[in-house]
């Protein structure tokens, strides 16, 4: 049940990391001084910590969202297989965040 | 709705603590939900201590040696002892499942805490009212449906087609996967649950019922069977180790196979 909780819960964070990428757009087309702002805002710490939050939502929420899938196909439903396919999209989620900010910074340095 | 807190006058009280046995040497705490629907009381929880030497191993013996040794006014269901018909379904130290088939001893916490079904109304006591429960096993139409006529012996079946209802036919209607699942506690006016949809399943898989296409339009609804999530909380809880997920996922896999 929690899964489901925090599946639902990135679901919802989404929404709002979607309005941060818009607002990203938004400004991309708006001109420098705009994109600077934006910038100026997901460089500073606490616009990291959004971001980094948006990244892991985003890839829990498909890991898991793949993981709801194989359970529509008609798959994964001993105990066994039901108890790894959590584990892996919460594991998963969490590393694969922490390995693409550090493909991040290093082909992009702290821009 | 979603109900995350307890109405007012379901809020639950610390009830009375009943002195421990005499001449008992080793004992085990109970700490039982109570309600009385004669007065105008909140639920409260006792506390009773159970003499493990004159009583049998498992959660139900030391219910049963409450009511003959302490308090009789404890009510709750029970009949087989041995998780065959599913009467004392109840939640035990914070899990749905028989209290015939939980030991003691497999309670990790220091008191074994008793309480009724979750999200039901209570009757008095551990007793849930089922009523709704039973309407929507009911409204799945549980019995063969066929249009050819009656063979002169019993309805034929091979091997292969009788070994799909295994998983399914075992379910014994205790109630604990559908009062455990969030869905059910929120929408149960309208979705039928995992013990009504694993039977509908097993009715639906069954060769030789002949009304698979009218039990399926009977399901095609968004509460009926869509509330389900795949939350799981119904397989973890089955006491018979049955697993209603997979059956509502076949299900909904029966509904969309339909359509292509």
């Amino acid at each position: 049940m929690a899964l489901s909780i925090v599946h639902r819960l990135t679901g919802i964070t989404l929404y709002f990391g979607t309005i941060l990428l818009a607002w990203w757009l938004i400004a991309v087309a708006a001109g420098p001084s705009a994109y600077a702002t934006v910038q100026a805002f997901t460089g500073s710490w606490i616009g990291r910590l959004i971001l980094f939050g948006y990244t892991w939502s985003l890839i829990h929420h498909m890991l898991s969202g793949v993981r709801h899938f194989i359970w529509d196909l008609g798959y994964g439903f001993t105990s066994a297989e039901r108890e790894s396919l959590t584990w892996a999209a919460l594991i998963g989620g969490v590393v694969l965040t922490v390995l693409l900010w550090i493909v991040a910074f290093t082909l992009g340095g702290a821009r | 709705m979603v109900e995350f807190a307890l109405p007012k006058n379901s809020k639950v009280t610390s009830g009375k603590t009943w002195p421990k046995p005499e001449g008992a040497t080793e004992t085990r705490e109970f700490k039982v939900y109570r309600w009385n629907p004669d007065d105008t009381k909140n639920p409260s929880v006792d506390t009773y201590h159970v003499n493990t030497h004159d009583c049998g191993p498992m959660v139900l013996d030391g219910l049963i040696w409450i009511k003959n040794n302490i308090d009789p006014t404890l009510t709750f269901r029970r009949s087989c002892r041995e998780g065959v018909c599913g009467s004392c379904a109840m939640n035990i130290d914070g899990e749905n499942t028989l209290a015939c088939t939980k030991a003691m001893d497999d309670v990790k916490d220091s008191a074994v805490k008793v309480n009724p079904l979750p999200h039901q109304p209570v009757v008095k006591d551990l007793v849930p009212d089922l009523t709704n429960f039973y309407a929507q096993y009911a409204s799945i139409e549980p019995w063969l449906q066929t249009i050819t006529p009656t063979p002169q012996k019993e309805w034929r079946q091979t091997h292969e087609d009788r070994e799909k209802l295994d998983g399914l036919y075992e379910c014994i209607l205790c109630a604990c996967c559908s009062t455990s699942c969030p869905s059910y506690w929120w929408n149960s006016d309208r979705f039928l649950g995992p013990a009504a949809l694993l039977q509908a399943t097993r009715w639906v898989k069954d060769s030789r019922d002949e009304a698979t296409g009218e039990r399926l339009d009977n399901l095609e609804d968004p509460f009926r069977i869509y509330r389900c999530h795949t939350i799981m909380n119904c397989a973890k809880a089955c006491p018979k180790g049955l697993n209603p997920s997979e059956a509502i996922a076949n299900l909904k896999l029966k509904l969309v196979e339909r359509q292509i």
